[in-house]
């Protein structure tokens, strides 16, 4: 028997059907997956992390690896030995200090509310290394990303990752050749922690000079390099106050 | 015995060539222009149209009996944004770090109007294993183009293919850039990428002059 789709009642009717068939499959898919999924962010956060203070599996210049998912637990108890939260100007320990929301954290805490401001301590080597998670915004989208410091407050690496800068452009701030820059600048000018700025024209292309706080720029993502820059640069405001305690000069 | 008869085929070639939804449809411009500047993202933007649109061509075509007209675009809106957020969840659960990189085109899936175009024009008329093949046809017609732009915009404005630099290092100086060679930034603009289609598209017509427009 044939149909008639034309009628009010039964385009009523298909519609709600259809709302309550395709509402349930993604619900079961997404209820299916969250676990998994979870874990997955997880791991990725443990990752980016030890990626910071160089501990990955980059096997040339130009490669960015991670630790492996299944290794990444293991090595992050071996290598991050305090988990701190900073909260109202105390410090506290927090066994998972790295699962705190670092965008709503610094959405608070930039309109000056309290905010829980993580904090990591690892140590490779016997080299102590300050892991401090950032957040910011590029062109398009978010940025994030984690910066080590050493107690001299010269950058020892960083990861950064970005959610919808433009392939080809605002996306190299992820490449290697882009991250590396940042090692061995200062966050530091004089007596100010005035944070590294993502200069254009800094006509210093291999990054050879380390005392300026500028790292050059990338072509054609002005934008997302000024985000960069102001992201660390707040960032280094909100955990002022703690680094001035574990500063050696 | 062949696999598929000359029709069947036929939608899977034509759109490849002399049906292509970017050169002669000109469809799914938008992002072509806006993922092209490396390979890889336009190599994983193709797949992923791939799945989407062989997929939602079979669905809506197994649903064409049964979908009131009056709603129909509302229903093909469902079934693409359904199949891509599955897939975005699939994807983030056993292939994350895929799923990161696709996570920026997810939205221009769903926005692109060979998927909405092919649904109209073919899926509503035709069988599902007809649906599937034109789905796959327009497609690989389509990323075929992303790849060609891809190819040139990111060998011509950055010096590497798929991450590798194939020139030369532009910072020491070696290979092509020890005799003077610059890499093109304007090739990383998006505007070039509708330069590149136009140039792709005046190569096709002149080649085969029956692609012309009468006046």
């Amino acid at each position: 028997m044939a149909v008639n789709t034309d009628k009010n009642l039964y385009t009523v009717v298909f519609a709600a059907i259809m709302v309550v068939v395709v509402g349930s499959v993604l619900a079961l898919t997404a209820s299916g997956l969250s676990d998994k999924i979870k874990e997955n962010q997880r791991f990725e956060k443990q990752q980016n992390i030890l990626y910071a203070m160089g501990v990955n599996e980059n096997v040339d210049e130009g490669s960015v690896n991670f630790i492996p998912a299944d290794k990444v637990e293991a090595e992050f108890t071996k290598y991050i030995k305090e988990q701190l939260v900073i909260e109202d100007g105390k410090v506290l320990k927090d066994e998972n200090a790295y699962l705190i929301d670092v965008k709503k954290q610094t959405t608070l805490a930039r309109k000056g509310e309290k905010a829980k401001l993580p904090l990591f301590i690892g140590d490779k080597d016997g080299k102590k290394f300050y892991i401090i998670p950032m957040y910011g915004k590029g062109l398009w989208d978010a940025i994030w990303g984690f910066i080590a410091l050493d107690d001299k407050m010269v950058v020892q690496g960083v990861y950064f990752d970005h959610k919808g800068e433009t392939p080809g452009l605002g996306a190299n701030i992820k490449q290697r050749y882009f991250m590396d820059d940042f090692t061995g600048e200062s966050i530091m000018s004089g007596t100010k922690y005035s944070g590294i700025s993502v200069a254009k024209g800094n006509n210093d292309p291999i990054n050879a000079r380390k005392d300026d706080n500028k790292v050059d720029a990338l072509a054609g993502a002005t934008i997302t390099g000024n985000g960069v820059s102001a992201m660390i640069s707040e960032t280094m405001k909100f955990y002022e106050d703690y680094l001035k305690t574990i500063r050696v000069n | 015995m062949r696999l598929l008869s000359k029709k069947d085929s036929g939608l899977i070639l034509d759109p490849l060539a002399d049906n292509n939804p970017i050169t002669i449809q000109v469809l799914g411009i938008c992002s072509a222009l806006a993922i092209t500047a490396e390979l890889k993202a336009s190599i994983v933007m193709a797949v992923s149209v791939m799945f989407v649109l062989a997929m939602g061509n079979v669905v809506i075509s197994l649903m064409r009996n049964i979908i009131p007209s009056k709603i129909r675009i509302i229903v093909q809106l469902v079934v693409v944004a359904a199949l891509v957020i599955i897939v975005d969840q699939v994807l983030k659960a056993f292939a994350y770090e895929l799923s990161k990189t696709l996570s920026v085109f997810v939205g221009l899936i769903i926005t692109n109007c060979i998927i909405m175009g092919r649904f109209e024009a073919f899926a509503l008329a035709n069988g599902p294993w007809r649906s599937f093949l034109d789905g796959i046809g327009n497609a690989a017609g389509y990323g075929l183009i992303l790849i060609i732009i891809g190819f040139f915009r990111e060998l011509l404005g950055s010096g590497t293919l798929l991450g590798f630099k194939v020139l030369g290092d532009p910072i020491t100086k070696t290979g092509l850039y020890a005799i003077g060679y610059e890499n093109n930034g304007f090739m990383l603009l998006s505007p070039m990428a509708l330069i590149v289609v136009g140039i792709i598209i005046w190569v096709q017509r002149s080649r085969n002059p029956a692609l012309v427009e009468e006046n």
